[in-house]
């Protein structure tokens, strides 16, 4: 496989892998100055020294210990897979569906979670967020296989208009069904507005542990799964003819790199609820530094997806004193005026 | 086969004289009558389908006799037994539910071609959520009720409208920007209704969330002719717009080389969609999905997938009255806001069209 793929993919001269590696190096520089400001910022400050003895626990301030052992580094690393998890399953729904508007709710992810965990809600009475997990995650395989299943099954198989149409037709009707039962069951409005808004606080260290235990095994294989479909991404992007004609099998490179898509979408949403905007954005970012290889943008959104979900959620919590604003809010309402400035200043890539 | 042999016999040295009754000729007139007939044969049943809803939805509950009273009525007879419930409930209804449904049709139609996006309609971009975030924050913030919360609305859905075409600008407004900026803008609108709605009382976020999936309520005859006058003002511009569409279909540059003067194409068509969408909205709120279903439904429908406005106008009003009597009369002691229904209308057959229909790649 990799013999025939190898003609495909354009010689990269020695300036231009420079470059490349060294744009990586500055996001990697950014996501730890991020991490830092995580676990230090917040209606508590507390100077980087402290959050150092923290870790390495020696005894003096115990609050200070205590918030961000017990509170900030669960935040922190949840914010980390949260975000790279969406920063790759953007990457891959783009690179599947050849469709720039694609991000992780496009096949119906976030519309399958929502509806089950709201009827998770309305008919279980599941009030904590660590009960919705199961359901979220439910909800986004069904609805992914419906829609992939679908696109699947007319004459032609899922090529990239039929799985986008399907998704957010799937999303439109189960809309419909989620503002029923929304409008007919106050209190599942009342606890569902605060999930559907996202957000990466909310559990402490204990059912931190529990949830990402849970969740960790679909992000590592997603994330397995999403850079050994990398290759395939690049021939498909260039039409399922010539992937064809190079030797591609087009159906099972596109059904794996779903899979890994919603392995990967799924636990996002299962961990932080629907948070938007991240994976829809995160390749936009990075295609003008690396060109459309997407071994090379999904190594960058593994880490420039979690720097913007951090630094949103750091924002939130600053701008709000002494409350905070969830991080799914703040990261659409800043990201969108740097994805405008981006899009209006780039030659932007076409995919 | 039979095509094939006689296009085979038709390459030979025609003269120039010879060619109108060429077999070549004669096979591109039979495909294209056999297209026609097609064509004219969806818009047929789409009309008679809009027809049936409508009489089902006026004559529901045994108001048949009514309805033909008020017909009555206006031809100059009749004893004014349906002047009331049909007159003044039902129709108003039932005209406003079928001019938001081809304003949001056609919108969206001209959206997807334009913007060469599938994905690309009013509820996907900025636009209806701008109309949304508008009406929330003056029924939650502002307090207000009514027909100033329409009003709201429109402002709101113009602004981001000119917003996003404003930000895609620069020497030229290509779609694929265009596209980008929107649905930017339109996670960050939705954003701000997420704040509005996490931050506020329940009957509020209630209220506000029964106006942002779309009702059509209880509209009086001003409305409706207000509205009326809007969608029949803009439907020539939009067979107009239509005109430039075909050609810059073809690539911008193959546009311009065909005399089609791009950037003003474009912004006529942009204009007219906005302005249906933006009225639709003022009137019934941002119906959920009408916009985005409607023309991919038309265009799987009719041969060799055109622009199809009229057909996807017709499907808009389809799937709203069909909406509309469904989301009456399913809880019989509840009235469903129709926006609910329309997404549970329009995406089921949406779906059961993709799952059939053969992989039409060039229709987007």
């Amino acid at each position: 496989m990799t013999q025939t793929l190898r003609p495909a993919i354009a010689p990269v001269t020695a300036h231009r892998l420079r470059a490349r590696l060294m744009w990586l190096l500055v996001c990697v520089i950014a996501l730890a100055a991020v991490v830092a400001a995580s676990l230090a910022l917040g209606a508590r400050d507390i100077p980087l020294a402290r959050v150092f003895e923290a870790f390495t626990g020696t005894a003096t301030g115990e609050t200070d210990h205590l918030v961000v052992l017990e509170q900030r580094l669960p935040r922190t690393l949840v914010g980390i897979l949260v975000g790279a998890a969406l920063g790759l399953a953007g990457t891959l729904m783009q690179g599947i569906t050849r469709n720039p508007l694609a991000d992780p709710g496009l096949l119906g992810v976030n519309a399958g979670a929502s509806l089950f965990v709201v009827l998770a809600i309305a008919t279980l009475g599941v009030t904590s967020p660590a009960g919705y997990i199961w359901f979220a995650f439910a909800g986004a395989a069904a609805a992914t296989v419906v829609v992939y299943g679908v696109a699947a099954v007319g004459r032609g198989g899922a090529t990239p208009v039929k799985l986008a149409l399907a998704g957010m037709a799937l999303t439109a009707g189960v809309t419909s069904v989620l503002t029923l039962v929304l409008l007919t069951d106050t209190t599942a409005m009342s606890t569902y507005r605060f999930w559907a808004v996202g957000s990466l606080a909310g559990r402490g260290a204990a059912g931190t542990a529990d949830t990402l235990g849970a969740v960790a095994p679909f992000l590592a294989v997603g994330a397995v799964l999403a850079f050994a479909c990398s290759r395939w991404l690049n021939v498909l992007s260039m039409g399922d003819e010539l992937a064809h004609g190079l030797g591609v099998h087009v159906p099972r490179a596109r059904a794996l790199s779903m899979l890994a898509a919603v392995l990967l979408a799924g636990s996002a949403t299962a961990l932080a609820g629907p948070i938007a905007f991240v994976g829809l954005v995160v390749p936009h970012l990075i295609r003008p530094l690396t060109g459309p290889d997407y071994r090379w943008i999904l190594a960058y959104a593994l880490v420039l997806g979690p720097t913007l979900l951090l630094a949103a959620d750091v924002v939130g919590r600053l701008i709000a004193q002494p409350g905070e604003l969830e991080a799914g809010l703040v990261v659409a309402l800043l990201g969108a005026p740097v994805m405008i400035a981006i899009v209006r200043k780039a030659k932007v890539a076409g995919l | 086969m039979t095509a094939a042999t006689t296009i085979a016999g038709s390459s030979g040295p025609d003269t120039a004289g010879a060619a109108t009754d060429s077999p070549g000729v004669q096979v591109i007139a039979a495909v294209d009558r056999h297209r026609r007939r097609r064509t004219l044969a969806v818009l047929t049943v789409l009309t008679g389908l809009v027809l049936t809803v409508a009489w089902a939805s006026l004559s529901w509950g045994g108001q048949a006799g009514a309805v033909l009273d008020y017909a009555a009525t206006l031809a100059g007879g009749g004893e004014g037994s349906g002047d009331f419930r049909i007159g003044t409930l039902r129709l108003p209804r039932l005209l406003l539910g079928g001019l938001v449904g081809i304003a949001f049709g056609i919108a969206g139609a001209l959206f997807q071609s334009v913007l060469g996006n599938s994905l690309a309609s009013p509820d996907i971009l900025g636009v209806s959520g701008g109309g949304s975030l508008a009406a929330a924050f003056a029924i939650i913030v502002l307090g207000l009720s009514g027909p100033v919360v329409g009003l709201a609305a429109f402002l709101g859905a113009a602004t981001v409208a000119a917003a996003i075409y404003l930000l895609a600008w620069r020497s030229g407004v290509a779609g694929y920007r265009f596209v980008l900026i929107g649905v930017g803008i339109a996670f960050a609108i939705n954003a701000g209704i997420g704040y509005l709605l996490t931050r506020s009382d329940v009957t509020d976020v209630r209220s506000a969330l029964v106006w942002m999936v779309g009702s059509i309520g209880t509209p009086r005859w001003p409305q409706v002719f207000t509205l009326a006058v809007i969608v029949a003002a803009l439907i020539p511009l939009a067979v107009i717009a239509c005109q430039g569409l075909r050609a810059l279909q073809l690539g911008d540059e193959l546009a311009g080389g065909l005399g089609v003067r791009v950037e003003p194409a474009r912004l006529l068509t942009l204009g007219v969609a906005v302005a249906l969408a933006a009225g639709a909205t003022a009137f019934a709120g941002p119906v959920a999905f009408v916009a985005f279903v409607s023309a991919p439904i038309a265009r799987r429908l009719l041969p060799g997938g055109g622009l199809a406005i009229g057909a996807s106008a017709l499907v808009g009003a389809l799937v709203v009255l069909g909406a509309e009597l469904v989301s009456q009369h399913l809880i019989p002691s509840l009235e469903l806001p129709v926006g609910i229904i329309t997404g549970a209308v329009g995406a089921p057959y949406l779906l059961w069209l993709l799952a059939t229909s053969d992989a039409r790649e060039g229709s987007v």
